[in-house]
């Protein structure tokens, strides 16, 4: 709760300025396409942006679709990838040794150049994008789980140790819930970047999901719908993004992110 | 009085990162008794905590042996209770739950176990947040929390390191206490890590004073003061002899470094 008391001021500072900055900064923006007389085609004012996107308003829920199919698919396979790597990782130092020079490898090759790749090797199509958005993501989740498992609490492994736990034991009571916050913020990472990893992908070669709508409308030079597009494709983003956090909460509601209020 | 474990001549020496070798324990021997209240208080670096993983067997002595009513002791046991300075505790776990953690690992039944996790929760003062997680705790609850957990399975021997050091003054002076009472109703061989002289002798049937490089036991001093002991001995005159040849015990080897 805020100082200044009243908890409707408080709401209006913290929810209504922001939203007043931002409908002013797209009513500066309309003003000045309007009076500079910005051709359409460079960039067109947020009206003209509504106006034309509206045109191609049917064809943009199935794309929009598809990209939430080969975000969510490379999503989920940075998951089923990344943590038992990253379990691996943990547990033995061969594999350690072996996996860690490579993972460092391919995480300096900027993994959008890998698309081109995949489109040689398995064609265009749902599958290529959702391996891009795969190859894009499952770094992040590896990295953080690995980190996660073995931020484990020294004593705590001690007392598990005198009471003579098992492996099995200490990993699924002690190390996996003790990494999941830290397996959420792979999750979030991973998250955002499945959907440029699927954009990416689409660009490359398809002819579906968002990415594919706006190389069509560039080519046509119709940016407004491409900034249309890219509306739609950062409410994906987002949607997506949050989907992580609600089940965050819901999966360990006893973590609290670092910098939130304690009660 | 027999001895329940005795550490006979024990050394522990640690190889560093630069291959050098650091002594941490240097033939140490130490009797401790049944059900006695054996605080070891010495200077950080003395090797306390050492001794305490060695007797606790998360530590094999690198010469010497430690025996556990008279067998060599090979590792670690269930016997034992470990209260560390952090509570430690499982942040997802309600307090009931955490203090059945030893009993899950131990393959025990949990129900069988409820009720006395209910009464040492009643005993350190906690009844009515069974069901609380350990954020909504301050530092001394959480810690009250982890010595039930260390007396859950009942175990004849209960090792702390340091576990009040993390709180302030007046907390650890209430905790200390506390933890007397609580061992007035569950007796047990307890062997109390701590650099506080003052904490060392207010618990202790006897105090075992370490010097550092090499770790070693100087004197082991038996404490004559009344028991149930009060925070208000800390002012008597007997009090203060303890203190004094603590420090002198101390002292010599601290002139030499």
């Amino acid at each position: 709760m805020s100082p200044a008391g009243e908890p409707r001021w408080a709401w209006a500072r913290e929810y209504g300025l922001p939203a007043l900055v931002i409908v002013g900064l797209v009513g500066l923006w309309e003003l000045g396409c309007r009076g500079a007389r910005i051709p359409v085609w460079l960039l067109p004012a947020p009206s003209a942006i509504v106006q034309e996107t509206w045109k191609w308003a049917d064809r943009i829920p199935t794309h929009a679709g598809v990209t939430l199919y080969e975000t969510l698919g490379g999503f989920a396979m940075s998951v089923l990838v990344g943590v038992p790597i990253a379990v691996g990782i943990v547990y033995s130092p061969l594999l350690r040794r072996v996996v860690y020079p490579l993972i460092v490898v391919l995480n300096s090759i900027p993994k959008i150049a890998l698309a081109p790749l995949f489109l040689i090797w398995i064609g265009h199509g749902l599958v290529t994008n959702v391996l891009v958005a795969t190859i894009v993501a499952f770094l992040p989740m590896v990295v953080n789980t690995a980190t996660g498992l073995e931020s484990v609490e020294p004593d705590l492994l001690q007392l598990t140790r005198s009471l003579r736990a098992g492996t099995l034991q200490v990993f699924w009571k002690v190390r996996l819930p003790w990494a999941l916050p830290h397996i959420f913020s792979g999750m979030k990472v991973a998250m955002s970047l499945a959907v440029i990893g699927a954009v990416v992908g689409e660009f490359v070669g398809s002819d579906k999901g968002l990415g594919y709508l706006i190389i069509v409308a560039s080519s046509n030079l119709n940016t407004a719908v491409v900034f249309g597009v890219m509306a739609a494709l950062s409410i994906l983003g987002v949607a997506v993004f949050w989907a992580v956090v609600v089940a965050e909460r819901l999966v360990c509601p006893w973590y609290i992110q670092p910098g939130a209020d304690r009660p | 009085m027999d001895a329940f474990i005795s550490v006979e001549r024990v050394s522990k020496r640690f190889p560093t990162r630069a291959g050098a070798i650091v002594p941490a324990l240097d033939s140490v021997s130490l009797e401790i008794h049944a059900d006695e209240f054996l605080t070891i208080v010495g200077p950080s670096g003395c090797g306390k905590s050492t001794l305490l993983k060695l007797i606790g067997g998360l530590l094999a002595p690198t010469a010497g042996v430690i025996r556990v009513r008279g067998r060599p002791l090979d590792g670690p046991s269930p016997d034992v209770g470990m209260v560390f300075q952090s509570p430690v505790l499982l942040p997802w776990r309600t307090v009931l739950d955490n203090i059945l953690f030893p009993i899950e690992i131990l393959g025990r039944s949990r129900a069988e176990y409820r009720t006395e996790a209910e009464r040492l929760i009643a005993l350190v003062g906690l009844a009515g947040f069974e069901r609380s997680v350990p954020r909504e705790l301050s530092g001394g609850m959480q810690q009250r929390v982890s010595i039930c957990r260390a007396l859950i399975h009942d175990p004849p021997l209960l090792l702390m390191d340091e576990p009040f050091g993390a709180l302030d003054a007046m907390t650890r002076e209430e905790m200390g206490m506390e933890l007397l009472r609580v061992w007035s109703e569950r007796r047990k061989t307890v062997v109390f890590v701590t650099h506080s002289i003052a904490e060392a002798i207010l618990l202790a049937d006897r105090v075992a004073v370490m010097t550092p490089r090499p770790g070693r036991i100087v004197e082991v001093l038996p404490i004559d003061l009344p028991r149930p002991r009060s925070i208000k001995m800390e002012f008597s005159g007997e009090f203060q002899k303890y203190a004094e040849a603590i420090r002198a015990a101390i002292a010599p080897s601290r002139e030499a470094t």
